[in-house]
């Protein structure tokens, strides 16, 4: 039996890195809950309610594979980063979600900076659980930043390279959570690489740039992940050729924000909404066309 | 010339209109007509697709408003995808050719004076701040009375002698609550029907049904969109109790949650947006406090209760107490309803024989 396990779901996509970085170096073994299959799907869409988002489903399907091949279960909650950059309020329940639907042990850290929760005061907090010295948790914390920031760096300049190619240039915009997932955006993500189609994903954009720059399509914005998509959005439009919104159903912040993006931008879009009977032969057909019109209007 | 409109929920139009007459005495305040069933079409026809129900209501609302020539509309938000509301909206009504401005009091969930006075003097610049202060209080207090009223209503109604004694009375004292002159004429109206309330003849049985109402706001609060639940309730002679209401919202609620996160502790550790945990502590309290069964309603896909129903499932079933969740949708059928709420009346009743 492992000591933690790390859903690979929702947050996973944002902080699993940044985890494995911080685990590795307090030598902590931990065990990440393989790439989503049907399985992982289904057990999932048992345990949850009807109405919740595909992407929640498929979180509980990982927690409950994960539930007794460890000791604690990583799940946090995010609720804010200050009072403009909300998160949609899934995040916010989901620790209590899970406490409620399972009897595992849970490791939970909340970033809350409105009321002074930050990611650092979180992780201290884990490590102390995990009878660890503070010196260590430190040492831990720095180089995990370290790697984080040097990641997010990477990942802007490869975006920004992609910006200058000549293929048929993709914005996809959606949550990492959707567009990375086996079973809600990869396949998706498949077909455009098959056909030569440079994709350039809206999250790897540095954040710090993108959020603010959402303000010249509404500045009544406030999830900071919609934020930072739409953002991705002014920042890239001049150089791309067409945009593709993944979202899953039903998406509570992604309903209203993409389809404000939708109505203020001019480039040629495709709207792909994916729920747990989706399938992709249909997508194909949608995707097929959307790049033949992007084709056209490249001869002209 | 000003014509200012706002989307309507439950009875609280009047205090609204209350309110912006006399703030704003030189223009003109529109009453939105009551929701109909074409009111949603209209909503449901320019919404996105899997927005909650409210945006639709609230959409159509607006555009029957515009039609009658108003132009400016009043619009909220905060909490969650409610703050969304404004900004989109208008899109889609300039979009469909409307001329008009939107004055979004709350963004981002807060709000505070500077900010309403900056958006006042857009509507008049010239408006007088110690009066928005005085009739602001009065509409408070006016608010504060209809609730009190309406939940000694919701207590009684299904048992009273007369039918439709309690509906008219209540008719009468909004007609009165319309055409107050200060502070002490609406108490003075206020005590005189609490008092005729008290009067109105009641039978009440000491095994009765008691229902407690939990879910979210908007579809709680306004009787059409819940498809007149209470209503179809007090038929069956059941005593109904519903904690959210307007003066909740506005001035209880933040200390109230403090209390109810200590009462549910076991339950829930933060706070899941919107009511999500204020209607887990509820459920919790109801169960405790005899009450026969639970109803929830919400919106469909309003994602804090859509959280929150998981752990409602799980109170009740450690309690053993029967919940009924309801998720409406533009497109529920009345009889589809009416024939789950007969089947849980039935229910009750033979577990209460028991």
């Amino acid at each position: 039996m492992r000591k933690i396990g790390i859903p690979r779901s929702l947050f996973y996509y944002y902080y699993g890195n940044l985890w494995q970085d911080f685990f590795d170096a307090l030598k902590i073994d931990y065990i990440v809950s393989p790439i989503t299959n049907k399985e992982i799907m289904e057990k999932g869409m048992k345990i949850a309610g009807s109405e919740m988002c595909l992407s929640l489903k498929n979180y509980l399907g990982h927690i409950d594979y994960l539930k007794d091949k460890c000791e604690y279960i990583l799940v946090p909650r995010i609720s804010n980063f200050k009072n403009d950059n909300q998160t949609c309020t899934n995040f916010w329940a989901i620790y209590d979600i899970v406490n409620n639907l399972f009897e595992t042990k849970i490791l939970n850290y909340n970033i809350d900076i409105k009321k002074h929760q930050t990611l650092k005061k979180g992780l201290f907090k884990i490590g102390k659980i995990l009878n660890k010295s503070h010196f260590e948790i430190k040492k831990a914390y720095h180089y995990a930043i370290i790697k984080e920031k040097k990641r997010l760096k990477k990942n802007h300049q490869i975006n920004q390279n992609k910006l200058k190619s000549k293929k048929t240039k993709i914005l996809i915009t959606g949550h990492p959570y959707n567009l990375y997932d086996e079973l809600i955006g990869k396949e998706i993500i498949k077909y455009l690489n098959n056909n030569q189609v440079e994709i350039i994903y809206s999250d790897k954009f540095d954040p710090k740039i993108t959020n603010k720059l959402s303000k010249k399509i509404s500045k009544d914005l406030y999830f900071k992940y919609s934020k930072d998509n739409l953002g991705a959005i002014v920042y890239s439009q001049d150089k791309i050729d067409g945009i593709i919104f993944i979202s899953a159903f039903p998406c509570g912040p992604d309903s209203l924000a993409n389809e404000l993006a939708m109505r203020k931008i001019d480039k040629p879009y495709l709207n792909i909404v994916i729920d747990d009977s989706t399938s992709f032969a249909g997508i194909e057909t949608r995707l097929e066309s959307f790049l033949d019109m992007l084709g056209g209007k490249l001869n002209d | 010339m000003t014509k200012i409109a706002f989307p309507q929920m439950g009875d609280y139009h009047i205090p609204a209109t209350y309110l912006l007459t006399h703030i704003f005495p030189n223009d003109q305040v529109i009453n939105a007509p009551k929701i109909t069933n074409k009111t949603i079409e209209l909503g449901t026809k320019y919404s996105p697709d899997f927005v909650c129900t409210p945006f639709k209501y609230t959409l159509g609302t607006m555009i029957e408003c515009l039609e009658k020539g108003a132009n400016i509309l009043i619009q909220m938000g905060g909490g969650c995808r409610y703050g969304y509301y404004a900004s989109l909206q208008e899109k889609i009504l300039k979009d469909l050719g409307y001329n008009f401005k939107i004055i979004n009091l709350v963004t981002k969930g807060e709000t505070n004076l500077k900010r309403i006075n900056k958006l006042f003097k857009q509507i008049n610049p010239k408006y007088s701040k110690i009066k928005t202060i005085y009739y602001s209080f009065i509409t408070l207090k006016m608010v504060k009375y209809m609730d009190i009223i309406d939940d000694y209503i919701r207590e009684n109604i299904g048992f009273e002698q007369i039918e439709g004694s309690f509906e008219k009375l209540k008719e009468e004292m909004l007609n009165e609550f319309k055409h107050i002159k200060g502070y002490r004429n609406l108490k003075k109206i206020y005590k005189k029907y609490l008092n005729k309330f008290y009067n109105l003849k009641t039978y009440k049985p000491d095994n009765r049904l008691k229902i407690g109402i939990i879910g979210e706001l908007y579809t709680i609060m306004e009787p059409f969109s819940n498809y007149y639940l209470e209503k179809s309730l007090a038929k069956h002679h059941i005593e109904i109790k519903r904690f959210t209401n307007v003066h909740y919202l506005l001035l209880e609620k933040a200390k109230e949650y403090k209390k109810y996160q200590k009462y549910a502790k076991e339950y829930f550790k933060y706070s899941m947006g919107a009511d999500a945990s204020d209607n887990i502590a509820r459920c919790k309290y109801l169960c405790e406090n005899g009450y026969d069964g639970i109803i929830h309603i919400k919106s469909s896909f309003c994602t804090p209760e859509i959280g929150a129903m998981p752990i409602i499932n799980k109170i009740a079933n450690t309690y053993q107490k029967p919940v009924l969740f309801f998720s409406f949708d533009s497109a529920t059928s009345k009889t589809g309803i009416e024939t789950r709420l007969e089947a849980f009346y039935d229910m009750l009743e033979m577990r209460k024989e028991k």
